[in-house]
């Protein structure tokens, strides 16, 4: 029986998770397969390096340039890979814009993919089962639980992320920000945003950059 | 049979919690977290797997370790059960019966001055094929059953939802590596891939607006054309 829990490897560590990572990172240090200080490299990567705030530059930048957001919904690659924003499981990005009638949702009902040089590492609710289970069926229902009640004349559009084509949404620009600079903005563009969760609410158009 | 982890369009009234605000920014809720996904990183870059393996070994944890183990314990028991099976580490080794053995795949080990590099190439999965397309834009095509039809149990990325369904092309990506395939040792096997839209009412039974509707991307293979 190939799935029979006896048969995985794995229950041969300790069933703390901590202490199975530690024992599981412990022998491959002693086998020298793994470098501390590389572990260390990733994790500052994904911690400091990668996340939101390149998404929310991108969004930023396009809500300011037209033709930087035509050729960000037409073929984001070329951008992507100028702007630096690249890299591992970002490959074939796919930007989908929100609009007044159409609102847009990031789901991977299979495992948790997720554009991870714009977006870094998904947060837990994206990788848990309720939303999994839940996004493609009642995209509504959960949206409202994220406080995003749709008028019926939105429709709504799910992504689920069954290949490497990964997507980003590119949430309508909140009124009370004209005007404002790239910095201003991405300042206001949050990671629920670009998953489909959020939609940015309207901002009283007196904030100074800094104080957003 | 349906495994766990396609669990697209399961009936559960579970909200989705969005995190406490403090914690919105926080990458990584525990420090084992980080050194699961560090190890994991790290370990494919030995080079003894590719990603669809590694996604497969996931998906063949037992059905009662995928529901009840947190996502990073799902991540390093993977791990664990892949490193044996590829030889990299032996069973006597991780149970402590046996002391670690020198490895031949040491030299590989990532370094840190490689993370960068490796982390921003990345992996494109498209592929130049000498196959035209099948399908074109705004064709219908109704998807096959769920399962691999290649290895039997197999690694597939048709959800049971959206199997024997009915849909539309709206967009082709060219060829793309296979992943019925490629998570078998059975090659790249690359196959056209669209993006398939179906309507929410095609897919279930109570829908809260007959205009919306769920996009996936999927593989030649998984389409014919409906009857």
């Amino acid at each position: 029986m190939p799935h029979d829990h006896h048969d995985h490897p794995h229950t041969d560590l300790p069933s703390e998770p901590s202490l199975r990572v530690k024992a599981l990172e412990s022998l491959l240090l002693q086998k020298q397969l793994i470098n501390r200080d590389a572990l260390d490299e990733i994790i500052d990567t994904y911690q400091n390096k990668i996340g939101p705030q390149n998404g929310a530059k991108l969004v930023a930048m396009a809500w300011t340039d037209q033709s930087l957001k035509q050729a960000l919904l037409d073929d984001p690659m070329p951008v992507l890979q100028q702007l630096g924003f690249y890299g591992r499981q970002g490959e074939h990005m796919k930007i989908v814009e929100n609009t007044d009638d159409l609102h847009n949702l990031v789901v991977c009902t299979l495992c948790s993919c997720y554009p991870w040089p714009l977006l870094g590492i998904p947060p837990s609710w994206y990788k848990s089962d309720a939303y999994r289970a839940r996004a493609v069926r009642e995209p509504r229902k959960v949206l409202s639980e994220f406080g995003v009640d749709l008028p019926q004349a939105t429709k709504v559009r799910v992504w689920d992320s069954t290949a490497e084509i990964r997507y980003l949404v590119l949430p309508q620009r909140p009124a009370g920000t004209e005007g404002w600079d790239i910095p201003q903005l991405q300042k206001i563009v949050t990671r629920n945003a670009m998953i489909g969760t959020e939609i940015l609410p309207p901002q009283n158009g007196t904030l100074e950059s800094g104080e957003a | 049979m349906k495994r766990p982890h396609d669990m697209g369009g399961d009936q559960t009234d579970t909200p989705v919690r969005s995190e406490p605000l403090e914690h919105a920014d926080g990458v990584f809720d525990q420090p084992w977290h980080a050194d699961a996904l560090a190890l994991t990183l790290a370990c494919g870059a030995l080079g003894q797997w590719n990603l669809d393996i590694s996604r497969h070994a996931r998906e063949c944890l037992a059905p009662e370790d995928y529901r009840t183990f947190t996502y990073y314990e799902k991540w390093i028991a993977a791990l664990a059960d892949l490193l044996v099976e590829r030889g990299v580490i032996s069973q006597m080794e991780l149970s402590g019966e046996t002391p670690p053995a020198q490895s031949d795949l040491s030299s590989r080990a990532l370094k840190p001055s490689e993370v960068a590099a490796v982390l921003s190439r990345g992996g494109p999965t498209n592929r130049d094929t000498d196959t035209s397309p099948a399908f074109s834009i705004d064709d219908s095509v109704l998807t096959r059953d769920a399962g691999n039809k290649l290895v039997a149990g197999g690694h597939t990325r048709l959800p049971s939802y959206a199997a024997q369904k009915i849909g539309r092309i709206v967009a082709h990506h060219g060829a793309h590596v296979f992943p019925d395939a490629h998570a078998h040792g059975l090659g790249e096997m690359p196959q056209h891939l669209y993006s398939v839209a179906f309507k929410a009412i095609d897919l279930w039974p109570d829908v809260a607006n007959s205009e919306d509707k769920v996009i996936l991307d999927l593989w030649e293979p998984y389409l014919g054309v409906p009857v």
